[in-house]
């Protein structure tokens, strides 16, 4: 059975792209069949995040057009067997695609796949709505801001109205030093303001912005908090129990980040 | 707890500060979005009281959702409506 899951934030720069990226490479390295799609027409990312920039020939417009067929837009990942990107085109933009034309890209891609990712562009208009239509669980990422958190809270609503139920949470950046002085929200604060279930918390982590540099998910990078978060968060997709935080790792400082999220576990 | 609240003098951390002020946002941000779900609710809170009562249909009713304090001092959400009434008893 293959799952959609749309990644979606409402506020643009808490991490969507990277979030999809990494979970796309997790989910492949627990060998699952994945495709990540993004549906960020315009202003497509998804590529240079997963270092595949120099590889696209054709994107997902020529797909629904019929320019070419499926499987030649699709760019396997070298490093992932099982890791495939359909990317977005970039002269276009988000009119370019309607609603019924994703439901079918999608219906397409379940024949092929275990786990369809589509990166959602920020934003609530045509590409939002075109991102989510053809989803069947959607993962709201935010980060422990006001801004981020009024807008998932805005995006949960939508998702809500059109069908999309359930939406999981993965609170991005947690500076827990921050936290443990009282200027930051916890992730405690978070879901009772915005009442849906945790799928995942990743600490803000320089590692990030070194992978991206790179193009490579940090999800494969054993040193790195965020990569094991996010290794984290793959298997508890592929239905493991896997609690929150659980990172026992050197300095004592995951230990405290766990007492401090998941030490109830 | 006053008294040592005043010793201290702490002002509330950002992070708190951040929490009460998304929990105003988003009263108002929710409340907006509903105007279908509010008018929904007026209609069946009308017919309900229209079964003991003789509402004054003629003055309007008023119905949102505003905010106030709780006995925590913190900002809940509350529903406020304002149903004119003609006569206590309804007339047979």
């Amino acid at each position: 059975m293959s799952e959609v899951y749309v990644i979606t934030s409402g506020k643009g720069g808490v991490g969507k792209t990277t979030t999809t990226a990494n979970l796309g490479a997790g989910l492949a390295l627990l060998d699952k069949k994945v495709v990540l799609v993004d549906a960020d027409i315009g202003l497509r990312n998804l590529d240079v995040v997963m270092g595949l920039e120099n590889r696209i020939v054709f994107d997902m417009i020529d797909v629904i057009e019929g320019n070419c067929r499926l499987k030649q837009a699709l760019i396997k990942d070298k490093r992932y067997p099982t890791l495939h990107l359909l990317p977005a085109a970039q002269t276009k933009d988000k009119d370019a695609v309607t609603p019924e034309q994703m439901i079918k890209l999608c219906a397409q891609l379940r024949e092929e796949f275990d786990y369809i990712l589509i990166d959602c562009p920020a934003g609530i208009e045509q590409g939002f709505k075109n991102a989510i239509a053809g989803a069947d669980k959607a993962i709201v990422v935010t980060t422990p801001e006001v801004s981020a958190v009024r807008d998932a809270d805005r995006i949960i609503g939508l998702l809500e109205a059109a069908e999309v139920r359930s939406p999981l949470l993965i609170l991005n950046r947690i500076r827990i030093n921050m936290v443990k002085r009282g200027d930051m929200m916890a992730l405690e604060d978070v879901t009772e303001i915005l009442a849906i279930d945790v799928l995942g918390v990743v600490p803000d982590d320089e590692s990030i912005v070194v992978s991206t540099n790179r193009g490579e998910p940090c999800v494969a990078d054993n040193e790195s908090f965020a990569g094991k978060a996010f290794r984290d968060i793959c298997r508890r997709m592929n239905g493991e129990t896997v609690p929150l935080m659980d990172l026992e790792t050197d300095k004592g400082l995951w230990t405290k980040f766990k007492k401090l999220f998941g030490g109830g576990q | 707890m006053e008294f040592l609240k005043n010793i201290f003098n702490r002002k509330p951390t950002s992070g708190s500060v951040a929490k009460d002020r998304l929990k105003l946002v988003l009263i108002h941000d929710r409340a907006n979005c509903n105007t279908d779900l509010l008018e929904m609710m007026k209609n069946d809170i009308m017919q309900v009281i229209a079964k003991y009562m003789d509402i004054d249909e003629a003055a309007g009713m008023d119905i949102n959702i505003s905010q106030t304090t709780d006995d925590e001092n913190k900002t809940v959400p509350v529903l406020y409506a304002n149903i004119p009434i003609k006569n206590m008893r309804k007339k047979g």
